[in-house]
């Protein structure tokens, strides 16, 4: 299944949840936020929603900035 | 009576607010920011890099700081607003310094972006900084639409060249009820004294302290500056004249 994570085309081969994908990454749910097809997913909803084809993630996080 | 800066009902214990941009290594902002007893502090959003493991910056901002994310990266209004929402989501608070800027040159800000977005996030229940080129209409407009504070450039953003905007800046401190804040291009603890001299309520420095030789010993003097200028403030400087004004007394000499 093609997805796009941060303006990157991937494929992933299993049906996963984000929370699914996200440990995938080794990335911490309590450190990021993320933007499904343009919504925020507010964290405790991470675990309900499985990607599909042509799903559009955006994973961010802060970092240093004045 | 005690004298203490409040943005949106909260009191603020420092009037030096610090960005986090460009230290040259995350530890150093732990100790900058502890020594120099900040307060609020900015921070960006930035898209995730999946390849590396780097270590999220929250780690090393105190927990007595507040954290104000700005949205640099926005272009326009409308990018400004969804950073600003996905910053809210991550649970860090409701503070956003709104950073909008089209000019890839000076980084001026884009004042009626800018306005666009501070009405909307206003609205949306956000604590809302704009930054912004000085100018007295904009500055009313952002009062009106909810801004918590106004911050005017001093130079360019990360210029180092101080404050070039001065006699704007001064008719905005003497119109504007909110807080009036210097950001960006203060280069020298003078230059954040010379701010404060002149009634501004705070200055934000990012560039002159994260690329110091020592960045604790530049966020420590910046913090007197900042401290020795608002009391000199408070305090009324004294009056300018073109001749010169004897401190001593003129009578009494022994030949007369």
């Amino acid at each position: 299944m093609k997805l796009t994570i941060n303006g990157k085309n991937e494929t992933i081969e299993d049906v996963m949840t984000i929370m699914q994908l996200l440990s995938k990454k080794q990335l911490n749910p309590d450190t990021i936020v993320i933007e499904y097809n343009q919504e925020i997913i507010p964290k405790e909803k991470l675990n309900y929603i499985s990607l599909k084809e042509n799903d559009n993630l955006e994973i961010v996080s802060f970092v240093g900035g004045g | 009576m005690e004298d203490m800066l409040i943005i949106a009902g909260q009191k603020i214990r420092n009037r030096l607010l610090i960005g986090t941009g460009k230290f040259p290594d995350k530890k150093i902002i732990t100790d900058v920011l502890t020594h120099s007893n900040a307060d609020i502090v900015t921070v960006a959003l930035r898209r995730v890099d999946l390849n590396s493991n780097e270590e999220n910056i929250l780690n090393y901002i105190p927990d007595q700081c507040t954290l104000m994310p700005n949205t640099s990266g926005a272009r326009n209004a409308e990018e400004s607003i969804r950073i600003a929402r996905l910053a809210r989501a991550s649970g860090c608070g409701n503070w956003i310094k709104i950073e909008v800027i089209s000019d890839s040159k000076y980084l001026l800000p884009d004042n009626i972006e800018t306005l666009k977005a501070t009405e909307v996030l206003a609205k949306e229940d956000f604590i809302v900084l704009p930054y912004m080129s000085p100018d007295l209409t904009i500055a009313r407009m952002l009062v009106e639409a909810g801004a918590a504070a106004v911050m005017p450039l001093g130079a360019p953003i990360g210029s180092n060249r101080g404050l070039k905007t001065k006699e704007l800046v001064k008719i905005m401190i003497e119109v504007i009820d909110v807080p009036v804040i210097v950001d960006a291009g203060i280069g020298k603890p003078s230059e954040a004294m010379e701010c404060m001299e002149l009634g501004c309520d705070a200055v934000l420095v990012n560039t002159a302290i994260a690329t110091a030789q020592d960045p604790v010993g530049m966020s420590k003097a910046f913090s007197d500056a900042v401290k020795a200028g608002r009391l000199a403030y408070l305090s009324g400087l004294g009056r300018l004249s073109e001749n010169g004004k004897s401190s001593s007394p003129l009578t009494g000499f022994l030949y007369e």
